[in-house]
């Protein structure tokens, strides 16, 4: 890519004026809010989730912080420190809201909070700017002007008024000045609303909340994609393509269970961490798994969740860098979506590995994705750890990554892991992939065998793939008729059109051979 | 999506010495905290024009000239390449990206989404 060449003399930013044209400056300062807003929301909501005891009050306290938002920032400018700044607005709020609430009981609860929210803004502010606020809300914010003036009046349009002189300017952070600036300077740098532990902390809790057992599957990766990927529920509506209600009601009523079964806001430790991080690595599995095959709808593959996902993997990587498994899943989603352009053409259909177009994978994610890899091994070797059931999987990818034409990929290593994967996390679909290898290597009657054996279980029944796999090989062993009847009900199994297309159009191209 | 931020500067207005200490260390908690945020999938400076080599093409016929490019004010030091849901979210980050530099900086970031199709 060639930089465009300056005209001499040309010295303003050659892109300003044109954005002026075409985006007018509200418009402008409208996407940055919601852009600020969406970047710092889950760090937001998961500290406001630990001081506001509940994760419905920390939505609500989150989303009034962003009322706030949209009312100052398109006037001042992005503060310097935007989740610094929707932190402490929404604390603000959350006093407003004790000091309305007339139930005294439940005022007496929340008053626990509130002391723990001072506590805790200290902390975050360096106590200066924060002890002003409070003081400022508890002074002069007498209780009569909350009703009618919280919106123009209320602690986060004060306290905005106050911080943001700095952000209209140099709009530099104060920590490159020294000395602790008034408005959360720690965090200054880095636009984080605390210190990175902290952070840290809040955000594996909130994972681990929502990716809780307690949780139906589905709801718990509706809730991880809202709460910790900041997805509103329409786009996780449109990702899933289920109704919007169905997903904001699926998200309440994972709220309700989270309070109603007492599920305890904290990061869980010891042999407990593993056997929960296996139901949080399965979440994030299962969501890019639904953007890689799309189990409903007319598109073959949504790149979008796969992207999602794979945010949510590499967040989980950055939380808890020591677990390993946590890198060989990051690794696994990187190489399947290294993959993800050449898979469907440009009708959208299915392109099967064996004949996508290399060219077309992204060898960034590859080279990311061995990155990961290489961690997940690195920290198991140093504990003596056998790999993961993510890691063996991405160990695959590898082998196919590596691979410089379909035909090159070596096969035997494949099998080999496959036998290990099969060995270590026995499961129907991994031995029906084991089959599919294992007919690469030694031919379709060994893969049958496999894969026959895999179907005896009963378990695969249901499983379009099974179906699939055995008309493939089947076809390949020139039992027509048995293939046929293998590749018909392997299309009807699946809820994907484009899919169900390509199994008919294969079963068909089967009846009219040039039997030889 | 994914977007490529290019960053543009003229090397002959920034401050002497390059980044100094401050700067690093902001840009390095920035990369760290794109990084943790899952949006940072690449980034690097470029070095210096001096070093640079431009093989053009006219008419068929190319031409090696080799760096410093004196015609050319702005040049590209570094890029990053973000993967976001939106592009305002990866206007955002550019900003934050410019943030961390001082008034002593004249810099420029330009955001191009990454054609994906085809």
């Amino acid at each position: 890519m060639r930089p465009p060449e300056q005209p001499t003399g040309q010295v303003d930013s050659p892109g300003a004026g044109l954005r002026q044209a075409t985006k007018s400056p509200d418009e402008r300062a409208r996407r940055a809010v919601e852009a600020a807003w969406r970047i710092e929301w889950p760090r937001l909501v998961a500290g406001l989730t630990r001081v506001a005891g509940d994760i419905g009050t920390a939505e609500e306290l989150a989303q009034d912080a962003l009322v706030a938002a949209l009312e100052q920032w398109p006037r001042d400018g992005v503060p310097p420190n935007p989740g610094g700044w929707l932190m402490l607005t929404a604390k603000h709020r959350a006093i407003d809201r004790i000091r309305r609430d007339a139930n005294f009981a439940r005022k007496l609860e929340l008053l626990g909070h509130q002391l723990r929210i001072d506590e805790h803004g200290e902390r975050l502010a360096d106590s200066a700017e924060s002890i002003a606020l409070s003081s400022g809300t508890l002074g002069s914010g007498v209780p009569g002007s909350d009703l009618s003036g919280s919106d123009s009046t209320g602690p986060g349009s004060g306290r905005a008024d106050r911080r943001d002189p700095g952000a209209g300017g140099s709009g530099r952070g104060n920590s490159r000045t020294g000395g602790p600036g008034p408005a959360g300077s720690a965090a200054m740098g880095s636009g984080r609303p605390g210190d990175g532990a902290e952070v840290t902390d809040d955000l594996l809790r909130m994972i681990f909340t929502a990716c809780h057992p307690v949780l139906t599957p589905p709801a718990r990766a509706a809730l991880t994609l809202r709460m910790v990927g900041g997805l509103g529920t329409g786009e996780i509506a449109r990702a899933y393509v289920v109704p919007e209600a169905t997903v904001a009601q699926r998200i309440v009523r994972a709220k309700r269970t989270i309070a109603t079964k007492r599920v305890k806001y904290e990061v869980p430790q010891g042999a407990e961490l593993a056997a929960r991080l296996d139901s949080v690595l399965e979440v994030i599995y299962l969501i890019f798994n639904e953007g890689y095959t799309a189990t409903a709808g007319e598109r073959w593959v949504r790149a979008e969740l796969c992207e999602d996902a794979l945010r949510l993997a590499r967040i989980l990587a950055g939380l808890l860098p020591g677990e390993a498994e946590v890198h060989g899943l990051a690794a696994l989603l990187e190489l399947q979506a290294s993959r993800l352009r050449a898979r469907s053409n440009d009708t959208d259909e299915l392109v099967l590995l064996a004949d996508q177009d290399r060219a077309h994978w992204n060898r960034l994610y590859i080279r990311r994705g061995f990155a990961a890899l290489g961690r997940a091994h690195a920290l198991n070797r140093t504990r003596g750890q056998a790999p993961g059931r993510y890691a063996l999987q991405a160990a695959i990818a590898a082998v196919h990554a590596m691979a410089p034409t379909a035909a090159e990929t070596d096969w035997r290593r494949v099998t080999g892991l496959y036998s290990v994967l099969a060995e270590r996390f026995p499961s129907p679909i991994v031995e029906l992939n084991r089959a599919v290898a294992v007919a690469m290597l030694h031919g379709p009657a060994a893969g049958l065998e496999l894969a026959d054996k895999a179907a005896q279980s009963g378990a695969l029944d249901g499983y379009h793939l099974m179906h699939a796999v055995r008309g493939d090989l089947l076809s390949r062993l020139d039992r027509v008729p048995e293939a046929r009847t293998a590749l018909l009900r392997a299309a009807e199994l699946t809820a994907n059109s484009t899919e169900r297309a390509l199994l008919r159009d294969r079963a068909e191209r089967l009846g009219t051979p040039p039997a030889n | 999506m994914r977007h490529m931020v290019l960053i543009r500067l003229d090397p002959s207005q920034a401050p002497d010495g390059g980044p100094d200490e401050q700067l690093i260390a902001d840009m390095n908690t920035l990369i760290e905290e794109m990084t943790k945020a899952g949006v940072l999938l690449d980034t690097a400076g470029l070095r210096p024009t001096e070093e640079g080599t431009r093989v053009r093409q006219t008419g068929g016929k190319q031409t090696v000239i080799d760096g410093p490019f004196t015609e050319s004010k702005e040049i590209i030091g570094g890029y990053c390449l973000l993967q976001t849901r939106s592009n305002a979210e990866a206007v955002e980050w550019a900003s934050r990206f410019l943030r961390v530099h001082g008034p002593e900086w004249d810099i420029e970031v330009e955001v191009r989404q990454l054609d994906d199709q085809g």
